[in-house]
């Protein structure tokens, strides 16, 4: 009973059920093999390939729990793709280690200005997290197009090609590198006060600005996460296909880290997060899009399952649901108007005079 | 008992004019700097290139964009109510193919077109009632009504199928006079845009909008049917989608999976352009005309500059941010002012 | 004028039984309401005022007792089929939509209709007949927003008009208005009374409520305390039968009030002139190192918005405030909290508790915020905070795993003070701090303030209940009407000398 009411049981569950179902349909969905002193298999494919959506959610995870969204990552992953891809297409040895660092640097220093950017519309200026991300969403895919000159830009480069399809001790490269990412977020969110701080401003602001936490340095450092995150995301992504594909890039992946970190458990209406949460949210999330392929279903079909998911995660966490839940095993009056919503509201009604 | 207030317009003189304007139309204001700034824009294109402001050039903003309005005059309907709808543009894909595959297996047209209104206001009721019954964030719930519209349309087809049809090919027939030409895409777009316009101003239901945009919870106490009209607007802007659609395919003459990625985040720039509030309660159809044309005309500049054509997204994200912090700071005067 | 006891009542509601998850709101209340009259419903916070009322006009559903509109049996499922029934309510915070004109927010749902859809030219004309029959010649086009709060009250009140309303509510419609906009609308008011309107008011301001009442029911705790013609009522009967007294068990904590405080050195905070246009008129306040300053005075008094201007939770438009001697510029609760100012909020749920964090993050909520991110608490150090308040508030259940929510009204009201006495304050203020909790959760915060003043602690208390504040307080600081009316030493007066005081002293009398 304590198993399952801890917070990570069902997310964790839903995957392995869904591994479970797959091995069952295609005993070879879990098979590894061995090549070149490296791991290859499915399993492997999956956490190598997670790695953009990995980063993204992981930023997303902290917007989230400080009640924001940010719709821009996609179009952050175009630019510092762009960016990185032209720079390392303007140097005259495209394999030149340093010449690669720099232009990835770079690439994810733009990044960084860019999430910085939201952050200053949402914690200054106050506009609405979906509104002031959606300015960039918008602007930032065009911005990456004129990078690239409108191009596809290929670009053939061994360090570059490294970062998706390299092998570090038995296994991919981005594997550790979302690690490593999911390990630094976790010790910074966790080993200092931020986890809770912001988790705090989160769920009650004015509960939080009433104690004297500065909020506004915790939204905004959330979202300037958010844009690093992305814009490491972009590279990986560029790293893998050899090019800046400024339209592609990123493409709905909004919307797959939000479901990522919705199937981890933690709540859109900010507050309590967890990182362990996303991360199997994000293995659920590339693992059903892998299981639908091995079904046969067509990648650009996929939407309609994810949208099911969608819907059943929101009608799970709806209060409505709840509510009918209750009055199921309670069996007591059927609640007409919402008393507890309405209790609440009472409150804060009381609160105002 | 005395009269307590009297009205500034009485006291006579242009200043008293003025400030009766502003107490009754203040939230015109965008929708007129929009107007500004498609005139600037007209006007300096006409100066720069010449021929810019050409009969041609006029008719064919209408004729390119018909899908882009037809889709804000639903959008503006969603947004005015406080909600988003991010399905637009996968809807508008997914009905498009619907038709487009129902006409070449030889179903009839009569069927066809209503299938594919039919099958944009049923996503469009799949969001309403996840907003409305359950709580859903508008932003969520839409987001799955676009996963779910963008499948579905590659369920449908994955490539794009090509038309023939004589009632689709007549919807994009030119009816020219002079240099002027109208298509029936443009009409049915201009019908959507009066039908809107006078469902808004003119019906209770358009004013329960209003007043669900305005305050939720006075709109209750009021004793409007919140419920009824929160689930029909997206039922309005789904229909729209598949009007779109329907529009885009004869444009087309295909119907294409693909069509309408981003196309939400344009119609919602055009929408906001035009003088909605994204908060919710102000805002109209006819503006929500203007922010399409204005976004239509800077892709038309953009293209005569021979300019890559993502400048029209930079330079309409930035109108957009504009737009958000002017209508930031109005709302912050109008809080501080009640 | 009185109305008469006889004529038949236009509303009844009898044995109005309605329950949250854990609360009993209302338990068995009867509420009768006649037509050409002015009844007010009178009571503290929780009392069940606006339940009630909610109960009248359909917003919450009624677990027991029935309700009787004009003599016939109703079940209200929505405000609709109340307004329906001839109920219509004008609330505090203008429920209209200030995005729409006047003439609309007056016919709203009720536009006249041509072929051609909502007939505008109507709409006004009709709008401008109903403002007018209130006596307002208002430019119905023009914006709601671009009108008073007062302006906007009226036109709430035609808007009922329209819909032929024969019963009116109007929950507390003056609480931000100024004098004469509260004569302009009483104006209103009398005029309705005349057309027999039956009118429920509910306004804090018990001058108004004498001033326009002929009948006045009283609710304490979810009960009814008694329906009183208003001559049959004097204010301080009104008062205690508000207030109440309490339970006997906790008068046996040793009083500290009668502690000497000496008040010839520098105190540790002095306020004068501090107010807010529309919140608070500009008030003074000097507090000792060990001295409990109690602060009396009914809900909407001034109390509250007092100490939050003070705190910085507000922005204050005039007065000075000096901390230890020096004068201290407190724009934010952070810079309050640098000198050393804590205050627990009256309202735990939105403003105090954090409610999915757990018991142990809570408490030092505060303490982390003033060192920044960076620093975090040491486990050590923590565990030690933790440990010491868990054990000296004896907060139960003794988990501070435990997420705050899952914990009683009066063991979340244990951590939040240990939150601030965490970040060692210098003055600590407590605003409604044993406001719904159990008895035992009170006594165990009434000793816990008492012994930490005597300590040093300098404290500013707030408290509904009287007898509460005479025994902590060594001084109490009276407020009415959003106005410092006096203060007294709380060794010379009692509980009735106290309510007496409130109820109907003049201001600026001083009864030291």
């Amino acid at each position: 009973m304590r198993l399952v009411k801890h917070r990570l049981f069902w997310p964790l569950a839903a995957l392995i059920t869904l591994v479970v179902v797959n091995v069952i349909a295609n005993p070879n969905f879990a098979k590894i093999t061995m090549r070149d002193g490296d791991l290859y298999g499915n399993p492997i494919t999956i956490l190598r390939e997670s790695t953009p959506l990995m980063l993204v959610a992981l930023g997303m995870t902290l917007v989230i729990a400080t009640r924001g969204i940010d719709l821009s990552v996609g179009a952050i992953m175009a630019v510092s793709g762009a960016v990185s891809l032209t720079i390392i297409d303007g140097v005259s040895d495209p394999n030149s280690v340093p010449a690669v660092l720099i232009a990835l640097v770079v690439g994810v220093l733009v990044a960084l200005v860019l999430g910085a950017w939201n952050g200053f519309l949402v914690s200054v200026l106050g506009i609405q997290p979906i509104i002031a991300t959606l300015v960039l969403m918008l602007a930032g895919r065009g911005a990456a197009l004129l990078i690239t000159d409108g191009k596809i830009t290929t670009v053939n480069s061994e360090p570059l090609a490294f970062l998706a399809n390299g092998y570090l001790i038995l296994l991919p490269f981005a594997f550790f590198l979302w690690v490593v990412a999911v390990v630094v977020v976790a010790l910074i969110e966790r080993r200092t006060a931020l986890g809770m701080l912001t988790e705090a401003v989160g769920i009650n602001p004015e509960a939080s600005r009433l104690a004297g936490v500065r909020s506004r340095g915790i939204v905004w450092s959330a979202y300037i996460a958010s844009g690093v995150l992305a814009g490491i995301a972009g590279l990986i992504y560029a790293a893998n296909i050899k090019a800046a594909d400024a339209n592609a890039a990123g493409y709905l992946i909004e919307l797959y880290a939000i479901l990522a970190v919705v199937l981890g458990g933690t709540s859109l209406m900010g507050g309590k997060f967890s990182i362990a949460g996303t991360v199997i949210g994000v293995l659920t999330v590339t693992t059903l899009d892998k299981t639908l392929q091995f079904f046969g279903v067509a990648p650009a079909q996929a939407p309609v399952f994810f949208a099911a998911v969608v819907i059943v995660v929101v009608l799970v966490q709806s209060p409505r649901v709840h509510r009918w839940g209750r009055s199921l095993r309670v069996r007591g009056r059927a609640p007409a108007p919402a008393p507890q919503a309405a209790e609440q509201a009472d409150r804060q009604k009381e609160a105002v005079r | 008992m005395t009269a307590v207030e009297t009205t500034p317009a009485r006291t006579g003189g242009a200043k008293a004019a003025l400030v009766t304007f502003s107490t009754r139309h203040a939230s015109v204001l965008p929708t007129f700097a929009a107007i500004a700034i498609l005139i600037v824009l007209l006007v300096g294109a006409q100066f720069q290139f010449g021929n810019f402001v050409s009969p041609g050039n006029m008719s064919a903003l209408l004729y390119d964009n018909a899908h882009l309005l037809i889709l804000a005059v639903g959008m503006t309907f969603v947004i005015v109510t406080a909600g988003i709808d991010l399905s637009v543009g996968s809807v508008m894909a997914f009905t498009g193919i619907l038709g487009a595959s129902l006409l070449t297996n030889g179903v009839p047209v009569w069927i066809a077109i209503p299938a594919m209104l039919v099958g944009g206001a049923l996503i469009g009721l799949l969001i309403g009632v996840l907003v409305q019954q359950f709580d859903v964030q508008p932003f969520i719930a839409s987001l799955a009504g676009l996963f779910l519209a963008r499948g579905l349309a590659f369920v449908v087809s994955l490539s794009s199928i090509r038309i023939e049809d004589p009632v689709m090919d007549w919807l994009r027939t030119r009816f020219s006079v002079g240099g002027w030409y109208i298509t029936p895409t443009g009409i049915i777009a201009l019908l959507t845009v009066v039908v809107g316009a006078v469902i808004m101003h003119r019906t209770r239901f358009g004013r329960t909008v209003y007043a669900v945009g305005g305050s939720e919870q006075s709109a209750r106490l009021m004793g409007l049917k919140v419920a009824r009209t929160k689930v029909m607007v997206y039922v309005i802007s789904g229909l729209c989608g598949g009007l779109a659609g329907l529009v885009l395919t004869a444009y087309s003459s295909a119907g294409y999976p693909r069509n309408g990625i981003g196309t939400e985040l344009d119609v919602i720039a055009a929408v906001v352009i035009g003088g909605t509030l994204l908060a919710g309660g102000r805002g109209y159809v006819l503006g929500s005309l203007v922010g399409v044309l204005v976004f239509g005309t800077i892709n038309t500049i953009i293209s005569f500059m021979g300019a890559d054509q993502s400048w029209t997204h930079i330079i309409v994200g930035a109108l957009l941010l504009l737009f958000i912090v002017v209508q930031r700071a109005i709302v912050a005067r109008s809080e501080r002012g009640s | 004028m009185t109305t008469d006891t006889d004529v038949p009542a236009l509303v009844e509601m009898r044995g109005i039984t309605i329950s949250f998850p854990g609360v009993l709101a209302l338990d068995g209340v009867d509420f009768f309401l006649r037509p050409g009259e002015v009844h007010s419903l009178m009571g503290e916070n929780g009392a069940g005022k606006s339940t009630l009322i909610k109960a009248l006009t359909g917003v919450y559903a009624i677990d027991a007792g029935t309700i009787t509109v004009a003599g016939a049996r109703r079940s209200f499922e929505s405000t609709a089929d109340a307004q329906e029934a001839g109920i219509s309510t004008v609330y505090q915070e203008v429920n209209l939509c200030a995005n729409l004109s006047v003439g609309e927010n007056v016919m709203l749902g009720h536009e006249p209709r041509s072929r051609g859809g909502i007939d505008w030219k109507a709409v006004h004309e009709q709008a401008r007949g109903h403002l007018t029959s209130l006596g307002l010649e208002l430019d119905t086009r023009s914006a709601l927003a671009s009108h008073s709060i007062a302006i906007q009250q009226l036109v709430a009140i035609a808007r009922a008009m329209v819909l032929d309303a024969k019963v009116l509510i109007l929950d507390e419609p003056t609480s931000s208005l100024d004098r004469g906009e509260v004569e302009q609308l009483f104006a209103v008011i009398r005029d309705l009374k005349e057309a027999g309107v039956a009118i429920l008011f509910v306004s804090h301001f018990l001058d108004q409520v004498y001033e326009i009442s002929d009948r006045i029911t009283v609710l304490r705790n979810g009960k009814l305390v008694g329906e009183f013609p208003i001559d049959d009522l004097p204010r301080d009967a009104l008062v205690t039968a508000m207030i109440g007294r309490e339970l006997s068990d906790l008068a046996a904590l040793s009083s500290v009030a009668d502690r000497e405080i000496p008040r010839d050195g520098a105190p540790v905070l002095r306020v004068s002139g501090l107010g807010r246009k529309g919140l608070l008129e500009p008030a003074d306040l000097d507090v000792f190192p060990g001295e409990v300053v109690g602060i009396a005075g009914l809900l909407g008094s001034g109390r509250t918005e007092l100490v939050r201007l003070l705190y910085g939770a507000e922005r204050a438009d005039s007065g000075t405030v000096e901390i230890a001697g020096e004068s201290a510029r407190i724009h934010s609760p952070r810079q309050a909290m640098a000198h050393g100012i804590a205050l627990s909020s009256e309202n735990r749920r939105a403003e105090g508790v954090v409610a999915d964090l757990t018991v142990a993050e809570n408490m030092i909520l505060g303490v982390q915020a003033q060192r920044g991110w960076l620093r975090p608490v040491p486990k050590a150090e923590r565990d030690a905070i933790v440990g010491e308040y868990m054990e000296a508030l004896g907060v139960r259940p003794a988990d501070p795993a435990l997420p705050i929510g899952n914990l009683s009204g009066g063991n979340q009201q244990k951590v939040l003070l240990a939150r601030w006495l965490a970040t060692q304050p210098e003055l600590l203020i407590l605003d409604e701090p044993t406001r719904g909790i159990d008895v035992g959760a009170k006594a165990d915060i009434q000793r816990k303030v008492a012994e930490l003043s005597a300590q040093g602690l300098s404290v500013i208390f707030i408290s509904s209940e009287l007898e509460e504040v005479l025994r902590i307080a060594q001084r109490v600081v009276v407020m009415r009407d959003r106005r410092r009316i006096g203060e007294l030493d709380s060794s010379d007066v009692d509980l009735d000398g106290l309510i007496d005081y409130i109820a109907n002293a003049d201001e600026g009398s001083v009864a030291r």
